[in-house]
């Protein structure tokens, strides 16, 4: 069993939407384009067997309206949030500005966080999180991986220990099941990008 | 024979006068003497179209509708297409002036929103524009081409969503020199469907009890993002207009039924909420985006 998630699968979301619509251009636009894009999504991984991490790419994506914003960001990663059976990792790629509004406001009304690239090469934690989780996540961000030896020391404080393990739980960080190891989710892209 | 006096200017401060004589019409065919417009904006257009359908639906015949003298309003309506989509609704005094072939100055030209598809095609359409409009008109940064999609797909979305009827949107940039002293671009969309109070009353009159009226359901919708559908990621699209719209300095009023509900910045005298109107079917928009002021 290896120690990091199967490769992870990148899902254009412009070119899903092309698929989904006639239209001269990637607009994201109405719930129902956004319905269809987040079920091809799901269509995708539903042969991913029991653990996956996506990156999903919307940097094709010019008009992302709140609908859209919603089906494919929010209620994506909802859907999987309450699946035991299949544990699945997103991190959104080509997050600009353009998109930016809409897909914090989606994720703080559901309460939900994400990993975004919102420059090249360089990652937020999207949403609404709380401080302790924000600090934990952007330490994790630094080291990449953590590793059972080094724990201890990069978290010392049970708290910040547990707001880790509450960070995997959101599906913002991946904690290997063989070693323990704490991955930080954009490494694990980060040859795709 | 009804017959409904069209305001010489036809726009969002005089719409609901149009839309109130229409609807306390009586059951005989009517004409829209519209002879004496010198004015109309997108509000006025749409808001023509719809009493129009309202008149034609009622009277079981095609209201006739006499044109502007005015060369001008008549040429500007026929480059914002109005003639195209009033085939149907009026029977025309007098001949419509065909469109001309040349390049047009129209933002978005009036276009009927059915369903999904008509949403793509106005965000396609207004992408060659809207930016070149928006920068120059408005002084809005290059990027406000995004925010501006995002509201016309929201707004339009309303419809198919929620109004279980068609409806039409357009838009376009004036220069209010002497009532603002700048440009604005004024977006309308208008829909005759079961309005707010009837996309409601299913899910959340009860709560309201005696109160529950078209003014309690535009302010559940308007102030509170209700929406009928039990989903916590729905009732979105008029709160983040809202802010956007605000961000903007503009202004938005939302009229359904007997009532209209607005965000009103300084520069607009309309009151914030009006419930005396008469019973008008649907749900009529008006967005009005003034040019950015350096402070």
């Amino acid at each position: 069993m290896s120690d990091v998630p199967p490769d992870p699968i990148t899902i254009d979301v412009g070119s899903l939407v092309q698929k989904t619509v006639t239209s001269l251009y990637s607009h994201l636009v109405t719930r129902p384009t956004g319905r269809a894009v987040r079920m091809a999504i799901e269509t995708q991984l539903s042969g991913a067997g029991g653990c996956s991490l996506s990156l999903v790419d919307l940097s094709e994506v010019t008009i992302l309206d709140f609908s859209c914003a919603d089906e494919v960001v929010a209620k994506l990663l909802q859907r999987y949030l309450n699946e035991s059976i299949h544990e699945a990792f997103f991190v959104f790629c080509g997050v600009r500005e353009l998109h930016r509004d809409q897909i914090q406001v989606v994720l703080e009304r559901q309460q939900l966080i994400a990993v975004g690239e919102t420059e090249p090469g360089s990652f937020e934690l999207l949403g609404a999180p709380e401080s302790a989780e924000a600090a934990s996540w952007r330490t994790l961000e630094e080291h990449g991986l953590i590793t059972d030896e080094e724990l201890m020391e990069v978290f010392p404080d049970e708290q910040a220990r547990s707001v880790l393990d509450r960070l995997v739980e959101r599906r913002v960080a991946f904690r290997s099941p063989v070693s323990g190891r704490y991955h930080a989710l954009s490494r694990l892209v980060q040859h795709l990008l | 024979m009804n017959v409904v006096q069209v305001p010489g200017s036809l726009d969002h401060q005089t719409v609901d006068e149009l839309l109130d004589a229409v609807a306390s019409m009586r059951e005989q065919r009517s004409l829209f003497d519209a002879r004496h417009v010198r004015w109309v904006d997108p509000n006025g257009m749409v808001a023509l179209l719809a009493a129009g359908t309202v008149a034609r639906d009622r009277q079981g015949t095609l209201p006739r509708l006499e044109l502007p003298e005015s060369d001008d309003v008549l040429g500007y309506r026929s480059r914002m297409g109005f003639f195209r989509e009033a085939q149907g609704i009026f029977e025309f005094e007098g001949h419509a002036p065909r469109r001309g072939s040349g390049p047009s100055d129209v933002l978005l030209e009036i276009t009927p929103i059915v369903g999904n598809t008509d949403v793509h095609k106005v965000i396609d359409r207004v992408q060659a524009s809207a930016g070149a409009v928006l920068a120059s008109k408005l002084d809005y940064p290059a990027t406000s081409i995004v925010p501006f999609s995002v509201i016309l797909s929201e707004v339009c979305q309303n419809i198919v969503e929620h109004a279980d009827a068609s409806g039409w949107v357009a838009a376009q940039a004036y220069n209010w020199a002497r009532r603002l002293g700048r440009f604005v671009v004024v977006i309308s969309v208008m829909d005759l469907g079961r309005g707010f109070r009837g996309s409601l009353t299913d899910e959340h009159s009860a709560r309201y009890g005696d109160r529950w009226g078209d003014t309690t359901a535009l302010e559940a919708a308007f102030l509170h993002g209700l929406t009928r559908f039990p989903d916590s990621g729905r009732g979105q699209g008029i709160q983040q207009i809202r802010r956007q719209v605000q961000r903007w300095n503009g202004a938005i009023t939302i009229r359904s039924g007997t009532a209209r509900i607005g965000q009103v910045p300084d520069w607009d005298d309309s009151p914030p909420l009006v419930d005396t109107l008469k019973p008008f079917p649907g749900s009529q928009i008006d967005i009005i985006l003034p040019a950015r002021v350096d402070e």
